[in-house]
This record gives C-alpha cells, sequence and structure tokens, in this order.
C-alpha cells in the first residue's frame, strides 16, 4: 500500500455528509492501518542513527517537563533556590543534548536523502521545526533575568532590528520574550513535530538509495 | 554507478520484530539520566543582572557621560533609527532598507524617557528643580548646543566631570550628576520600566546598552560578537552552539567591520535557511548524498544482502 492512496474503511452505520464522519475519516486515513504504532518495521532498518529521531523527540520529552517545573516556581525561581536552579541546569542540559541528538539525525538524513519517495515535506518539517526550536532556545536566553540576558538582548536587537522585525520580537522585553518562550514557540514546536511525526508514519522510512521494488 | 530507479514503497519491504513504544521510553530514560547528571556535575550559569546601581558603583563617570550623550542625542539609542526613531536609516541589505521598513514600533525619545522623565520623578531636590525647569524652558536648539558642548568637554577630560574645562553647559552638569544620584538611589530601573508592574525592560536595556560598563563586562567574559559570544555562556558553560553557523561571519572581514553587518549576515542566513528548507527540490544539491556514499554506511547489511 501507498502511503498517498491511504484511504480509512467505510462503517456501514456512518452518516453521509457528517462532519464528525469526514473528520473521522481525515483523521484514520493519515497514516496507513497498523502504521501509527507498528511492532514491525522494514529490515534494512539496521543503524544506530535511526535511534537519533527517537532520542531528539525524548530530550525534547524532558526540555518539556524540566521547563514545566521551572514555570511552576516563576521567572526568579531559580536565582533564589538550590532546588531552581538544579532544575534550570537539567532545562539547560537537556536542551543541549536535544540540538546534539537532533543536529545528528538531521545530518543522517541527509546524507541518507530521507526526502525522496514524495518525503519533502517531511523534511521540511524537520527544517522548520529545527529553526522554531532554535527560535525557542534563544528565548530562553532572553528570558533568564540575569546579566547573560542583558547583553544577549542588547546585542540581539541590533540583529533583528537590522531586517525590520524587532518591533515585533522585541528582545529587549523579557516578559514578553517569556510568553514567546513558554507558550507561542512550544505550541508552533509542538504542531510541527506531530505533522512530522505523521508524515514519517505515513510514508515509511525512506528505502536505501538505488533500492528496487522487492520481489512479491 | 547506481542505475536511478524510482524510490519504492517502504512498506512493501520484509520486515521484522520491533517495539517502537520500547524504544522511545529506554531514549527518555537514558537522556533523563544524562541530563540529571550533566546538571549535577556543570551545572547552569547564573551571573546576575548589572543594576544601575551596580553601574553607577563601577563607573560613575560612564553613567554621566551616557547621561549626557542621551541629552545630546548622540548616544547609540538616540541616533539608533527604526524601531525606536527616525534619526537615522538604520542597516540596510543592498537596496533594502529593512530596518526603515519595519517602521517606529517601539518609540523611544532618548533624552526625555530616558534621563530627563525619571529625573522628573525626584521630589525634594531644589537644584535639580531648577536645572529641569531651566532644560524644559530651552528651545531644543540650545538643549542641544548646552549638551554637544559639555559631552565635547567630557570627552576631552577623559570622561572625568571634574577635570572638564568651565564652559557654557546650561544646566546639563546639574543634570548628569544628579542622573549619577539616582542610579546610585536604586530606583532607576523601575522608573525605566513604567508603574507597579512594568515589566518592560527596553529602556533599560537600552540606556544600559547606550554606556560602555555593559560591553567591557560581556568582553571580559569573552561574549562580544567578534569572539564568538553569540554561542558562548558566562564561565565554562556551553552557550548556544547551533548559532555557530551565524557567528561565524561576524568572525571575518568584510562582515566584521561593515556597518550593515547585522543586515547582510541575517539576509545571507535567510537564504541558507531557505535552500536547505528547499533543498529536496533543488536539482544538483539534493543529489550530492547519492554521490557521496556514506548512504552505505548506513544501509550497510541490505547492500551486503543485495551484493549476494
Amino acid at each position: 500500500m501507498t502511503a498517498t492512496t491511504v484511504k480509512a474503511p467505510a462503517s456501514p452505520q456512518e452518516t453521509a455528509g457528517s462532519w464528525t464522519v469526514i473528520l473521522r475519516r481525515r483523521i484514520v486515513g493519515l497514516v496507513p492501518p497498523g502504521q501509527a504504532l507498528p511492532d514491525r518495521q522494514p529490515a534494512y532498518m539496521q543503524s544506530w542513527i535511526y535511534v537519533f529521531g527517537m532520542a531528539t523527540l525524548a530530550s525534547l520529552g524532558v526540555v518539556i517537563l524540566s521547563g514545566i517545573a521551572l514555570a511552576m516556581g516563576g521567572t526568579v525561581w531559580w536565582h533564589t533556590s538550590a532546588l531552581g536552579h538544579y532544575v534550570n541546569s537539567v532545562h539547560l542540559w537537556s536542551v543541549e543534548i536535544f540540538f546534539v541528538v537532533l543536529v545528528v539525525h538531521l545530518w543522517g538524513k541527509f546524507w541518507m536523502a530521507a526526502w525522496r519517495g514524495k518525503r519533502g515535506l517531511t523534511w521540511m518539517t524537520g527544517m522548520f521545526a529545527f529553526l522554531a526550536a532554535v527560535g525557542t532556545a534563544f528565548t530562553g536566553y532572553l528570558t533568564t533575568t540575569n546579566f547573560e540576558s542583558q547583553w544577549i538582548a542588547a546585542e540581539a536587537k541590533d540583529g533583528l532590528n537590522s531586517i525590520g522585525i524587532g518591533g515585533l520580537f522585541n528582545p529587549l522585553n523579557s516578559p514578553r520574550m517569556l510568553l514567546w518562550h513558554v507558550i507561542l514557540l512550544p505550541l508552533v514546536i509542538g504542531v510541527i513535530v506531530l505533522w512530522h511525526i505523521v508524515l514519517v508514519r505515513r510514508h515509511g522510512i525512506v528505502p536505501p538509495i538505488g533500492a528496487k521494488e522487492p520481489k512479491k | 554507478m547506481r542505475a536511478k530507479v524510482a524510490t519504492p514503497d517502504s512498506h512493501d519491504f520484509p520486515t521484522r520484530p520491533y517495539d517502537l513504544v520500547k524504544e522511545g521510553a529506554i531514549a527518555f530514560g537514558v537522556i533523563l539520566v544524562l541530563a540529571l547528571a550533566l546538571a549535577a556535575i556543570f551545572s547552569s550559569p547564573d551571573e546576575k543582572a548589572i543594576s544601575f546601581k551596580a553601574w553607577a558603583a563601577a563607573t560613575p563617570n560612564d553613567v554621566i557621560v551616557t547621561a549626557v550623550s542621551e541629552l545630546a542625542e548622540t548616544s547609540g539609542s538616540a541616533g539608533y533609527g527604526a524601531p525606536y526613531n527616525t534619526n537615522s536609516q538604520g542597516q540596510t541589505l543592498g537596496p533594502l532598507a529593512l530596518q526603515r521598513w519595519g517602521g517606529v514600533t517601539v518609540p523611544i525619545d532618548s533624552a526625555n524617557d530616558l534621563v530627563i522623565g525619571p529625573l522628573g520623578s525626584v521630589k525634594g531636590d531644589t537644584a535639580l528643580s531648577g536645572a529641569l525647569a531651566q532644560w524644559k524652558a530651552a528651545t531644543a536648539d540650545q538643549q542641544s548646543a548646552w549638551a554637544t558642548a559639555y559631552a565635547d568637554a567630557l570627552d576631552a577630560a577623559g570622561g572625568d566631570p571634574a577635570a572638564v574645562a568651565d564652559g557654557e553647559y546650561g544646566p546639563v552638569p546639574e543634570l548628569g550628576t544628579a542622573f549619577l544620584t539616582l542610579a546610585q538611589s536604586g530606583g532607576l530601573e523601575q522608573l525605566l520600566a513604567g508603574g507597579f508592574y512594568g515589566g518592560d525592560q527596553t529602556k533599560a536595556l537600552l540606556l544600559l546598552s547606550d554606556g560602555t560598563y555593559l560591553e567591557d563586562q560581556a568582553v571580559a567574559r569573552s561574549l562580544g560578537g567578534d569572539q564568538w559570544g553569540m554561542i558562548n555562556s558566562t564561565g565554562n558553560n556551553p552557550g548556544q552552539p547551533w548559532l555557530a553557523p551565524v557567528s561565524f561571519w561576524y568572525q571575518i572581514e568584510p562582515f566584521k567591520s561593515s556597518e550593515n553587518a547585522d543586515a547582510i549576515i541575517f539576509g545571507m542566513m535567510g537564504l541558507l535557511v531557505l535552500v536547505v528548507i528547499l533543498l529536496p527540490f533543488i536539482p544538483g544539491l539534493r543529489a550530492i548524498p547519492e554521490k557521496i556514499p556514506v548512504y552505505r554506511l548506513v544501509w550497510r547489511n541490505y547492500y551486503r544482502t543485495q551484493d549476494k
């Protein structure tokens, strides 16, 4: 079954024209049956490079959890509490790990030319997720309310102003950057990552370069 | 050379058992433990923010010089252009005046918003009240003449107000001294942030950036733009190494000394990002992985079985 011809099975009791039915069929038809959470994978997937996609997701999970813990304490908690400082350190290091595994994943997909077989959008959503992550990390540095955030904001304003977006995205306005960091950009990342995963499950893992149609 | 073939459907290939959820759980556990351990060993940087009180204590003359430059409209923020004012075209990317086109969306009047306004909130200082009254009663040209003359005199005196030669400075010396006193009091941040909740540090950070103290402190910590500062952090902690492709251009000429460095580099990076996003659709570039057989390492077992 090719991913682009996926169709959800029709139920004899479905009401024609129901918006609910239409939406359900769209959702069910996003990936081929059994491929949302498969318990088998193509035999050609025998490399450690495949681990880095899952590692990226896992580290994103640690980033989000440590970020939620930080958010519960508030913006200055980590300056005054040893526990808060430790949670901030976990957040920082999970971000560093996230980017390491993400970059390895990205380079792996490049050398595999993983956009083959109508997977161009999968590559593009991955790149969008990377860019959104860079922006989110940047706004994180702007909201640390310490010397570093002062300096980064002062420097960053020149770059952003030079291309005319310093008013919309004002790095000197720390509370505004905090909202970008904890709500807007994570929301963007969440949507893009979900879209990326659906595309991966929809099209399957790209076959080796030069592979021919297997004999059936 | 391998013949060009259409990419077959991955679902048609032979499969083997695999536990996706188990892999995810193990990956999460390993990364969580790694993050906990790295946090425990290396912690994270947290150097206290510079307060105006600390700035005034460390380099009082810099505070006065900065305040006078705001009054003379020679400071960085006063002559910045968009989004703060129209006093300069700002940076351009070739024929594109992107900065100016962005418009004045965060209007800042450096003299009034950063100096005169905060000084006006000081009560019970008759000398200051008189100086402010004299300043406000003067024409814009007179204000500029006083402030510029005093700024030049300060510059000639090496930034030391005590060594400034006599001249026609109007109330500017008194305003500069009063501003230093206000900074020393510790209340300037609140006045610049605006009100009980305040929160917007735009004015405070512009004022701090207009002085030399902030940059001196950053350069001493290797955080300058031409020191790979974008990817560094305070102490020995990692910063944002993923910004290395951006930071790189600030280290080399002609970008390093260009007045339009930010606009040019951001424009270049925008173009580069666009190329990477659209890589699957760009002939030649999309074929690079097929020309350099790194992929044979990834699928070595597959090719070994196919070659037999």
